[in-house]
């Protein structure tokens, strides 16, 4: 019984965030984090365990391996603007990786956070599962570097179109790539809302940033940690 | 619709055994997104009702539901949140928008020499909500 009101209760809630940001036309209504408010609500309200419900949805999480899987479609239709691009893109993704790890170990170093937390922190703006394996191969927290893409992915999901705006950057295909790079999946699932380019190059710079980093990480590591 | 499903499936399969053969250290839908890619481009067919265009902008045009269970374990970190807010916070946005500044301007730089081959159709610049 519990498995079917469970994936009822999260398709439900991410249906009313779909509703309420047609509603409000907010950025800020991104169903995932609605939804996420809601869910994590009434587990607490019933004194359901997060385990007991991360087991009766395992059907969606599930979903989401087909539907990165997809990504490769949007991708596919901007084929022909991807010509002459490989060697900036790679440029670009490199330097944002060691950017945001190194910004990341040394932020949480000057304002007193512990050891470990600058390890958990550093992998944070890749794809969940990757991020996982990095900071455990870190020395971290998995699942909290996990929860971590998840809120960063979010935050650029929220606000990410509107502060390239502010930083004059108005090439959907940069617009696209710069979301990707830092906010994986759910930065390049609002992006698809965008427009088609914005949330193709999304797609790429998800995927090329997981390798980029995965190869950065050990040098990073090198250095700092 | 089945067919569609099938190929996405068989893709992240293939990814997910080349990551289990090899070992890199890379998800295997992401593995899968590059065959998929590698598939289309070969295949060359754009029709409108084709079944893995179909079947995959459906998934794609709901991909935030599935982070939704992922995104509920937040929840469970909280109170680690709580304790070392901070430099949580701080280097989170600060990283976070340290990263996506320089991809934006180092693409900015690069992208001034490379035309977008369809001029600006498609192109909001603005947002759109």
């Amino acid at each position: 019984m519990s498995l079917i009101l469970w994936l009822f209760v999260t398709v439900a809630a991410y249906e009313f965030g779909r509703w309420l940001r047609a509603r409000t036309h907010s950025p800020l209504a991104q169903p995932v984090a609605v939804a996420i408010v809601i869910v994590g609500t009434l587990l607490a309200v019933s004194g359901t365990s997060y385990d007991d419900y991360a087991d009766a949805t395992g059907l969606i999480s599930f979903l989401l391996g087909p539907a990165t899987v997809a990504l490769a479609i949007p991708l596919y239709h901007q084929v022909a603007r991807l010509k002459g691009m490989v060697v900036p893109v790679l440029v670009a993704l490199t330097a944002g990786a060691l950017v945001s790890m190194v910004s990341g170990i040394l932020l949480v170093r000057w304002l007193g956070g512990s050891d470990v937390l600058e390890r958990t922190m550093a992998p944070k703006a890749v794809t969940t599962p990757v991020t996982i394996e990095l900071t455990h191969r870190l020395g971290g927290y998995p699942e909290l570097s996990a929860a971590f893409a998840i809120v960063i992915g979010i935050v650029g999901a929220m606000i990410a179109p509107r502060v390239l705006t502010l930083l004059r950057i108005r090439d959907p295909r940069a617009r696209g790539i710069a979301v990707g790079a830092v906010s994986h999946g759910i930065g390049t699932a609002r992006m698809l809302e965008e427009s088609r380019v914005e949330g193709a190059f999304s797609g790429l710079a998800m995927g090329l940033t997981a390798v980029v980093t995965c190869l950065m990480v050990p040098l990073v590591a090198y250095f700092l940690l | 619709m089945i067919v569609g499903l099938l190929w996405l499936l068989g893709c992240q399969l293939a990814g997910t055994l080349i990551v289990d053969a090899t070992g890199i250290p890379l998800p295997g839908p992401v593995v899968g997104m590059l065959l998929l890619f590698v598939v289309l481009v070969l295949r060359r067919r754009d029709a409108e009702d084709d079944p893995i265009i179909q079947v995959g902008d459906y998934f794609l045009s709901h991909l935030q539901l599935f982070f939704i269970p992922a995104g509920v374990g937040v929840i469970a970190y909280l109170a680690i949140i709580r304790d070392a807010a901070v430099p949580i916070v701080v280097a989170l946005l600060g990283s976070w928008l340290l990263g996506l500044a320089t991809v934006g301007w180092v693409l900015n730089l690069f992208l001034r020499r490379v035309p977008s081959v369809a001029g600006t159709e498609g192109a909001p610049g603005e947002e759109i909500e």
